[in-house]
């Protein structure tokens, strides 16, 4: 087993109602939860490992695949959405072809949408690894990863 | 039980307390629709079908999780409910594929009836509907598929495989509008934990979970399954001559219409087209056709022909209560001979040595279904949830019941799931293991004093032996840490009624008798025998070897373990059977082969077994078979093992006889033939007669099962009161010594069996295995099984599901001896032993301790008892098959 489970294991007694937590903290160390992960939470709980994958799966707030190289965050926050948040995940999510939640199969990007990442004077916003991006448009998306797909050739 | 008065649907009835209003309406013939409810599962509430409303009170409830209180009026149907119904209804349906004519669970489905029911409103429908993108039907299980379009997420196959199973291999994933039902990490089924049992199967409400092949039988008849010794009940469906379906028989106090995979999927070999039809003799090394009278009297001529002493017989415990008692009087009568043995001398043999000696009888002596209220559940040596999945269910329902369960094996098997105390110990160390537990017991003065004094006996002798059992000193012989066994010790003997089980793990040693003993002392040192839910309980491997035993298919007893030696058992015997009868105790199974090997055994009668491959050190037995000089195999397929012979006589199999068996608790149950013989097989005991009556010997007159069952059972003292009418329905336990006796539920309860009524302590010493790793062999193998066959899959692998299932030999290896190796998971190796060498696949798993690897013996291909050793218990002459030494060479 890895040592960073053991680690997190370390700190919590081994029953049921921790599984929430353990989940947490797992997906705030390794950044997501993998299949091994979960199933060695499921030994340590003795839970079955159908009903770990099943928890972990029904909350939004879990990743099964680790972040891509570019992590993107966007603001789903009141003053983000009202200035067209989801056009411009939709925008996001044609350019790279997936989905928010998911990770590319290349490992190159992820998105992931957040609440208010408090810049909201600059809205609709996201974040690539940390950076800002502000006042978006549909264009500037294109630009951002057309101009990231020309700098990887 | 108290009663409750109420109203349903203007309907007064009354019902017992406790039950919910959806339970007293299904009892009462009214309709409340339901989806999500199944009678052996708790409620869960989720479809809301069920809405109901109570007289005087607002609002509605659901009659699957609301319990009967007296005088309620409870009203089914009123607008707001069919409003409220139809809305849940068409929220349902909006998203399920509406392909009802095409689908297996037509007229069947319980969506169908509650939406006839209740009716939906068809415009809203059609504004409301909204089809999920298609998911892929999963069809990679063999048996059933899984098709997510048509599941109503209900949670049935959920609970099923939860409540019932206790594998949870399914469970709700994501959520909302896209819940499905998800294994875990959303694998197919073949790749997820689904042990193919079909439990959620046969639940599923729609066509969501339904069996490949769906075929409804024009009719069924009620048998036993032939696979493993738990026995369960089942209706076999028959379309033609052929068997088309099998379900487990729900009013059956086995299995309660429980089954595992094998019983459910696995009885495709009956109808295989490799059946054996037609007598087969061999002329200049060929097989060619014979007709019965042809090979019959080749047979008979041959045999009579063989000296008495050089003739022996193997029954077998995969064949009837009545083919075992003709063959045991054949060799008996006709051939004079007590040389007959059959494949429990290589399973549980030491249980009737060891326990023969102790409680005066080897059987289990609680039944399956008193384990529902054990207390600790203690199970050495077996690997239940593989080898007898039936009783693994109870002892999961037990654990839901709150019991304890400790587990010791040298392997983390399924069951270390369940348990609260896993003990790890080094194989065949289990002696020590036990005597352990037994000092730590004694010193701690947790034995039961009252139970020692009045009903054992040389209680003083055996604790002089405890000497060297320190918890320090086992620690350091069986691996495991002293306090767990000090914590296994004492939960064993304060949380009571506690039972035993075990199996091979504890019998194929050279000290198995040994191991048995222990056993027998833990038991009696703290009372937990002869009572309800408590005692000792050898798992039997075989469909009916507890009967082909007590039928007496073994070198020293007559039917009813009456001793050939005996001069009263002796003349009864004769006079039953008019004729002189040999007080010489016969040879075991293992001396008959290395007597073969010797040329003092001759001619060799060999029915319904595969020693080729079953046997330990395989080779020497491929070698003695060459030199017998007349050898016959009666069996339902040409075996490895036929092929060595020189006559094959088609056998029936257990669809197309009538006959009893007798399961792992003693309970002789009917099996029925359902079909016709295939080709020109004959039942085992009409051929075994037909033997002996061209033989000229008398007493073989038979024309059905029954007529022997007749004779048998008047002969054996525990059956005398046992008939075929009386077990028409459910079977009985035995001892069942008079025609009014209601069988026998547990044993020993007034009196042990002994001769003195006292049950027997024996000093113990630690011995051994015969051969432990060294330098030059320096792992140790041990053999196991897999749920997915049976044996030497003579049977399985003809059942193309299973064969799927379970494909080939893997020899099992920790990742430390992997690495130690530079082995890869699933590489070829070569895996040598002093007395052969076998080439197998390998998989990486830390179930197995380090220095520890293990195979099974299912593969003809890959004969794991080549390398297995044939060092015997010197009284019970078991071969140690769950010891050996052995080396692994990388195949370059
Ligand atoms: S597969 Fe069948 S039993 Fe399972 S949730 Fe779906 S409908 Fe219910
Ligand atoms: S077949 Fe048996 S083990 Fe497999 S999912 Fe269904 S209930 Fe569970
Ligand atoms: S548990 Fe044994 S008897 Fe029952 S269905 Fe399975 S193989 Fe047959
Ligand atoms: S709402 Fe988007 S940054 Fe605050
Ligand atoms: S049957 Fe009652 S809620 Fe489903």
């Amino acid at each position: 087993m890895s040592e960073y489970l053991n680690h997190i294991f370390e700190n919590f007694k081994g029953s049921e109602e921790e599984l929430i937590p353990i989940l947490q903290k797992v997906q705030e160390e390794a950044g997501y939860l993998s299949v091994n992960a979960m199933h060695e939470i499921s030994r340590f709980l003795r839970i079955p490992r159908s009903k770990v994958y099943g928890v972990a799966t029904f909350y939004a707030q879990f990743r099964f695949k680790p972040k891509g190289k570019k992590h993107i965050m966007l603001c789903r926050g009141t003053a983000c959405h009202v200035k067209g948040a989801p056009r411009i995940l939709e925008e996001i999510e044609n350019n790279l072809g997936i989905k928010e939640g998911e990770t590319s199969e290349d490992l190159e990007h992820s998105i992931e949408s957040v609440a208010c990442i408090g810049a909201c004077s600059l809205a609709p916003c996201i974040t690539v690894n940390d950076k800002v991006h502000a006042d978006l448009t549909p264009q500037k998306i294109e630009d951002l990863f057309k101009k990231k797909k020309s700098d990887k050739k | 039980m108290t009663k409750v008065n109420l109203t349903i649907d203007g309907r007064k009835i009354i019902t017992d307390a406790g039950k919910t209003i959806l339970e007293a309406a299904i009892e009462n013939n009214i309709y409340i629709p339901n989806l999500c409810h199944h009678e052996d599962l708790k409620p869960s509430g989720v479809c809301r079908m069920c809405m109901v409303e109570i007289e005087g009170q607002r609002g509605q409830i659901i009659a699957c999780k609301t319990i009967v209180t007296e005088g309620i009026n409870v009203i089914i149907d009123s607008p707001d409910i069919t409003n409220i119904r139809q809305t849940t209804l068409e929220l349902i349906h909006c998203n399920h594929t509406q392909d009802c004519n095409n689908c297996m669970k037509n007229s069947y489905c319980q969506l169908q009836k509650v939406t006839a029911y209740v009716g939906i409103n068809q415009k809203r429908f059609e504004r409301m509907r909204k089809i999920k993108d298609y998911i892929e039907i999963d069809d990679s299980n063999p048996f059933f598929n899984l098709d997510h379009n048509k599941c109503i997420i209900c949670g049935i196959c959920v609970r099923t495989c939860d409540e019932i199973q206790g594998v949870n291999a399914l469970d709700y994933g994501k959520r909302g509008f896209y819940t499905i039902i998800s294994s875990y990490d959303n694998r197919q089924i073949k790749d997820s934990d689904c042990e193919s049992c079909g439990e959620c199967v046969v639940r599923c409400p729609v066509g969501a979970l339904y069996p490949k092949n769906m075929q409804i039988p024009s009719r069924e008849v009620k048998t036993v399954c032939t696979y493993c010794g738990v026995g369960c009940n089942i209706f076999l469906g028959v379309r033609g001559n052929k068997i088309i379906s099998s379900r487990g028989d729900r009013n059956s106090i086995v299995n309660k219409g429980r089954l595992c995979v094998k019983g459910r999927f696995g009885y495709e070999f009956i109808n295989h087209p490799e059946r054996l039809k037609q007598p087969l003799i061999k002329k200049d090394g060929v097989f060619v056709e014979a007709s019965w009278d042809e090979a019959l009297d080749l047979v008979a001529s041959k045999f009579s022909s063989s000296k008495k002493e050089k003739f022996a017989a193997f029954s077998s415990a995969r064949v009837t209560n009545e083919d075992n008692y003709i063959i045991q009087k054949f060799t008996r009568a006709v051939m004079g001979t007590n040389n007959i043995d059959h494949c429990a001398r290589l399973c549980h043999a030491p249980t009737v040595s060891g326990l023969v000696q102790t409680f005066g009888s080897g059987a289990m002596t609680n039944s399956i279904d008193e384990f529902l209220h054990t207390k600790t559940i203690f199970a050495i040596g077996s690997n239940t949830t593989a080898a007898h999945p039936i009783v693994a269910l109870h002892l999961k329902e037990a654990k839901r019941n709150g019991a304890k369960i400790i587990v010791a094996n040298p392997k983390e098997i399924d069951l270390c799931n369940y348990a609260d105390i896993f003990l790890q110990q080094y194989p065949g160390t289990d002696v020590a293991l036990l005597l352990g537990m037994i000092r730590y017991i004694i010193d701690e003065n947790l034995v039961d004093k009252n139970f020692i004094n009045e009903r054992c006996e040389d209680y003083d002798t055996f604790t002089q032996s405890l000497e060297d059992f320190s918890l320090e000193e086992v620690e350091k012989i069986t691996g495991v840490p002293a306090a767990k066994i000090a914590k296994a010790a004492k939960m064993y003997a304060t949380n009571t009624p506690s039972a035993i089980f075990y199996a091979m793990g504890i019998t194929q040693h050279s000290h198995g008798t040994d191991n048995v003993l222990a056993i027998s002392n833990l038991a009696l040192l703290t009372g937990n025998i002869g009572k309800e839910s408590a005692g000792v309980n050898p798992l039997r491997g075989q469909n009916n070897v507890q009967g082909a035993c007590d039928m007496g298919a073994l070198p020293d007893v007559y039917p009813g373990y009456q001793k050939v030696n005996n001069p009263v058992a002796q003349e009864k015997f004769e006079k039953a059977w008019s004729v002189k009868l040999d007080n010489n105790i016969g040879i075991t199974h293992t001396e008959i082969i290395s007597e073969i090997e010797h040329g003092n055994i001759k001619s060799l009668y060999q029915v319904g077994e595969n020693p080729v491959i079953s046997e330990a050190d395989a080779n020497h037995v491929k070698k003695a078979l060459d030199k017998l000089d007349f050898f016959v195999v009666q069996d339902i397929f040409m075996t490895e093992t036929a092929q060595y012979a020189d006559v094959v006589l088609p056998a029936a199999s257990f669809a197309e006889k009538d006959g009893t068996f007798t399961n792992t608790e003693r309970r002789v149950q009917r099996i029925r033939k359902v079909i016709e013989p295939i080709g020109d097989s004959k039942p085992d005991w009409w051929i075994c007669c037909e033997i002996a009556k061209r033989m000229q010997a008398k007493g073989f007159e038979f024309s059905n099962a029954e007529e022997i069952a007749k004779e048998a059972f008047a002969l054996t003292p525990s059956y005398v009161g046992i008939s075929y009418d009386r077990i028409e329905n459910e079977g009985l336990q035995w001892p069942c010594p008079t025609p009014e006796h209601a069988g026998t539920k547990y044993l020993h309860k007034e009196k042990f069996a002994t001769p003195s009524g006292k049950a027997k302590f024996m000093p113990l010493t630690y011995k051994l295995s015969k051969e432990l790793p060294d330098d030059e062999y320096p792992l140790l193998l041990t053999t196991d099984r897999s749920l997915y066959h049976y044996h030497t899959s003579t049977m399985t692998r003809k059942v193309e599901g299973l064969r799927e299932l379970d494909k080939e030999e893997l020899l099992k290896i920790n990742p430390h001896d992997a690495r130690h190796f530079h082995i890869k998971d699933g590489e070829m190796v070569k895996v040598l032993s002093r007395r052969g060498e076998v080439s197998v696949k390998t998989h990486i798993t830390d179930i197995c301790q380090k220095g520890v690897v293990s195979m099974t013996f299912h593969f003809f291909e890959t004969p794991t008892n080549e390398l297995t050793i044939c060092e015997v218990d010197p009284v019970a002459k078991i071969p140690e098959t769950k010891v050996c030494a052995v080396k692994i060479e990388k195949i370059l």
